[in-house]
């Protein structure tokens, strides 16, 4: 199997996703190789790993920030960050496809050592790999999509290599995952994928556990305020430009609620500038990007989780919400809406109903209430371990 | 001698258009406020949803039915429709209206009493109950020039005390859910009458033999499947035999739309209720009786304790589809809690509202219960989740009361300084 992240090297949902399939695979009898680009310390039990950095015995790693180096950094972002020297490359190429490329270079040999039955790869990051894997084993190829540059960029300026790239990987695939119907229909409408060869994994979810409110928020708890949380990128593809609209509208008719706004990404800036210029700046909290336990308390925190997503391949945030027991307002462009009954929904573009909805659910307890019980029990039922049964029956179609 | 009891129900709420809380803070409006009308192209168009109902079951099932009371004098049907159908057949419809008006005015057809806007105010305001079913007692009189004799609540929701208030109201008979948990050794296929009660008689539905018609018709995996006039038959002359010791009254109480629209036309529902009385007629010992005439010609077998409320719905026949969950129980709360205000405001239009907004269907729209019975939920069904549904009845609450408060401020400055005439 070939990524690019792995929790707790991760940028967001595609090193999340790939933990806990891998994970469920194993438990499903799978013998996985995890082929990863370069080494990290990864606390990982049965996995076996494969680092593809030619020094991967004696190599260590600097960390680096991860918020750069990510499969959502565009290329041009990278060899910026590259050339501020926010990144030390090392022995690596100096643009991210740079990077793509090299890895895609070590990946026949390791492939041949590996000996697989199915090569499984994750997105446009891992195809270069992939091509090369097949090629050099003539092994099935299983392309998994998390998310393709579609989404990414909303259908404007779409970086053309790498969507060369995703083409290339769904031409050469056996089979292609993708992680929702939305998405499945963004390939076969954007990228000429054949529906015969498609296929859907929906992603899963684990359990989390209860942990102690930052105090900021506790404060505004004790005081009767309500918490408004959103947490991923702040980028185009995830609509937090939406979600401001609605926020003010909202507070037109209750001031009572805070909005968090939790993530890094390029409209950072932009969106505080949007809350300055819409007078609700006081309202807003912009915590940054947050990771570990942090990001379960504020799950906890919050009386509503918001996801106005533009276009969101999967969205595995709002799984995490309701296993800390918060209840979800997502957008209708998600594929997580295709497995989640018991959560509220809105076009990302309708900030009006947003508005609505999300006041209900702070003015109401007994929505609240049924979002939050119902929202856990549901997603305490969509589990890594269904996706692993969904990967495994498109292996034995293709072997 | 087995007697077939048909009773079809017929309603279709005054369904709610979509109104943000930000339609609240519209204060232009406030006086013109329409919940009901929905000029969409979604299930929220009431006049929309009347029409294809009228087009694709009430129209020819009622020709259907005309053709078989010519046909067999013998036969019998009964009818209960809700007042807000009857608003609604006036308003959207009229060839609906005068279609059952030509139903009941061939003398073989019963039309029962309920309450006014199809609502459970039996179980939280009795006063408020007493007078939509008054009200709707005038408009079946207005309507079809019948005072109705025999009582069926919103769902068949029944109890004890149900039996008792239809007793001291002179009721002849009501109807209710022919439940085994409850009968225990009992058939349904018996007359029965309420604890301690002086006439009324207590009517119970044969859920088994009703729902195969309602519910299994087309079911491809029964093992009734296809069901015909002459397999139904059968199953009702097996009662007739003398071995038989379970009862010889079939009450078949079904909802009017399964004929068009739970069982659409190409399911063939319609040619077998075409050729079921005559079929069931070539049986010299079956008979066809309304409600009060099996009253008048069937003795009373027993008593029944009925302690705890049994509707007709879903497999725990209680009313959690209506009131089962957290949100069902605020939204109706809040709606009765609002009665008072809305009395004292002795506006028509305030009043109006409230009323339509007691409609079950309201409340049943928010069931969370996901189930076998889902399908029969999302029939008819305007709202993608039941927490839309929700949010929007609350917003629509909110927005009556908002008008309840400044009606009563109006008053009072109106008292205060008087207008110069």
């Amino acid at each position: 199997m070939f990524g690019w992240e792995f929790p707790p090297h991760n940028s967001g949902g595609l090193g999340v996703a790939c933990q806990g399939i891998a994970r469920a695979l194993v438990r499903a009898g799978h013998d996985l190789h995890f082929v990863l680009p370069r080494s990290y310390n990864i606390p990982e039990q049965n996995i076996s790993f494969v680092f593809a950095d030619t020094e991967r015995e004696t190599f260590k790693i600097t960390p680096i920030s991860s918020t750069i180096y990510s499969p959502y950094t565009t290329s041009k972002e990278y060899t910026e960050a590259v050339s501020k020297g926010k990144i030390t490359t090392g022995p690596y190429g100096n643009t991210l496809m740079a990077e793509v490329m090299r890895y895609g270079q070590q990946a026949g040999a390791i492939a041949k050592e590996s000996d697989p039955d199915v090569i499984h790869a994750h997105d446009w990051l891992s195809v270069p790999a992939a091509i090369a894997a097949k090629r050099a084993t003539g092994k099935p190829l299983v392309l998994h999509i998390h998310a393709t540059e579609y989404d990414r960029t909303g259908g404007n300026g779409v970086n053309e290599e790498v969507y060369e790239l995703e083409r290339a990987g769904i031409k050469a695939a056996d089979k292609v995952l993708a992680v929702s119907d939305f998405t499945r229909q963004i390939l076969v409408k954007h990228y000429g994928l054949d529906p015969e060869k498609s296929g859907v994994a929906h992603n899963g979810i684990d359990s989390e556990r209860k942990e102690k409110l930052p105090k900021v928020l506790q404060d505004i708890r004790n005081r009767g305020g309500k918490i408004v949380l959103f947490l991923g990128r702040i980028t185009i593809q995830k609509g937090p430009d939406y979600l401001m609209e609605a926020a003010r509208r909202l507070l037109e008719i209750r001031d009572d609620t805070y909005f968090v706004i939790a993530g890094s990404g390029d409209m950072h800036d932009q969106l505080v500038e949007q809350a300055a210029a819409l007078g609700i700046a006081d309202k807003v909290f912009f915590p940054g990007f947050v990771r570990g336990k942090k990001i379960d308390q504020l799950y906890q925190s919050a009386d509503l989780f918001v996801m106005p997503s533009i276009s969101e391949p999967f969205g595995i945030t709002p799984l995490e919400a309701l296993m800390n027991e918060t209840p979800v307002l997502i957008s209708k462009q998600s594929g997580v809406s295709e497995v989640l009954d018991h959560a509220l929904t809105a076009d990302f573009w309708d900030t009006e109903k947003m508005a609505n909805q999300m006041n209900a659910v702070l003015e109401h307890p007994a929505l609240y209430t049924e979002l939050s019980r119902n929202g856990n029990r549901e997603v305490h039922n969509i589990s890594w371990d269904d996706t692993a049964v969904s990967i495994g029956n498109t292996y034995d179609a293709v072997v | 001698m087995a007697t077939v009891c048909f009773y079809f129900q017929v309603h279709q709420p005054y369904r709610l258009r979509n109104f943000s809380i930000f339609d609240t803070c519209n204060n232009d409006s406030v006086n013109t406020r329409d919940y009901f009308n929905d000029a969409s192209d979604t299930a929220h168009n009431n006049q929309k949803v009347m029409q294809k109902v009228a087009r694709k079951s009430y129209l020819p099932t009622n020709q259907a039915l005309l053709d078989l009371l010519e046909t067999h004098p013998e036969f019998r049907v009964s009818f209960s429709f809700s007042g807000v159908v009857l608003e609604q057949f006036a308003e959207f419809a009229p060839e609906v209206l005068e279609s059952f008006q030509a139903l009941v005015a061939t003398g073989q057809v019963e039309v029962l009493s309920e309450t006014y806007h199809h609502s459970l105010a039996f179980f939280y305001d009795r006063d408020e109950f007493r007078s939509q079913v008054e009200e709707h007692g005038n408009l079946v009189y207005d309507l079809f020039g019948i005072t109705p004799r025999v009582f069926r609540n919103t769902e068949l929701a029944y109890n004890n005390e149900l039996g008792k208030w239809a007793d001291d109201h002179g009721y002849a008979g009501v109807l209710a859910e022919g439940w085994d948990p409850v009968l225990e050794w009992r058939s349904p296929n018996f007359l029965y009458q309420p604890p301690g009660v002086k006439n009324t008689r207590l009517l119970l539905k044969n859920y088994k033999l009703s729902d195969d018609i309602a519910f299994r018709f087309s079911d491809k995996k029964w093992k009734g499947w296809p069901l015909t006039a002459e397999k139904f038959t059968d199953w009702i002359n097996d009662h007739n035999a003398d071995r038989d010791t379970s009862g010889k009254l079939i009450n078949l109480f079904i909802d009017y739309e399964t004929f068009g629209e739970h069982q659409w036309e190409d399911t063939g529902i319609f040619d077998f209720l075409r050729s079921l009385p005559g079929v069931l007629l070539r049986h010299p010992d079956n008979n066809f009786m309304t409600p009060s005439e099996v009253i008048e010609n069937h003795d009373v077998h027993d008593e029944v304790d009925i302690p705890n409320t049994i509707t007709w719905a879903d497999s725990e026949r209680d009313l959690s589809a209506w009131l089962g969950n957290e949100m069902q129980q605020s939204a109706v709360k809040s709606l009765y809690e609002l009665g008072p205000a809305v009395e004292k405001t002795n506006d028509s239009n305030i009043m109006r509202d409230w009323k339509r907004l007691q409609t079950s269907d309201h409340l049943y729209y928010m069931c969370t219960k996901w189930s076998a019975d889902g399908d029969v939920h999302a029939y008819f069904n305007p709202y993608e989740s039941p927490y839309e549904a929700f949010v929007n009845y609350m917003n629509i609450l909110g927005d009556l009361r908002e008008r309840c408060t400044q009606e009563s401020t109006f008053q009072k400055q109106s008292t205060l300084e008087p207008v110069e005439a």
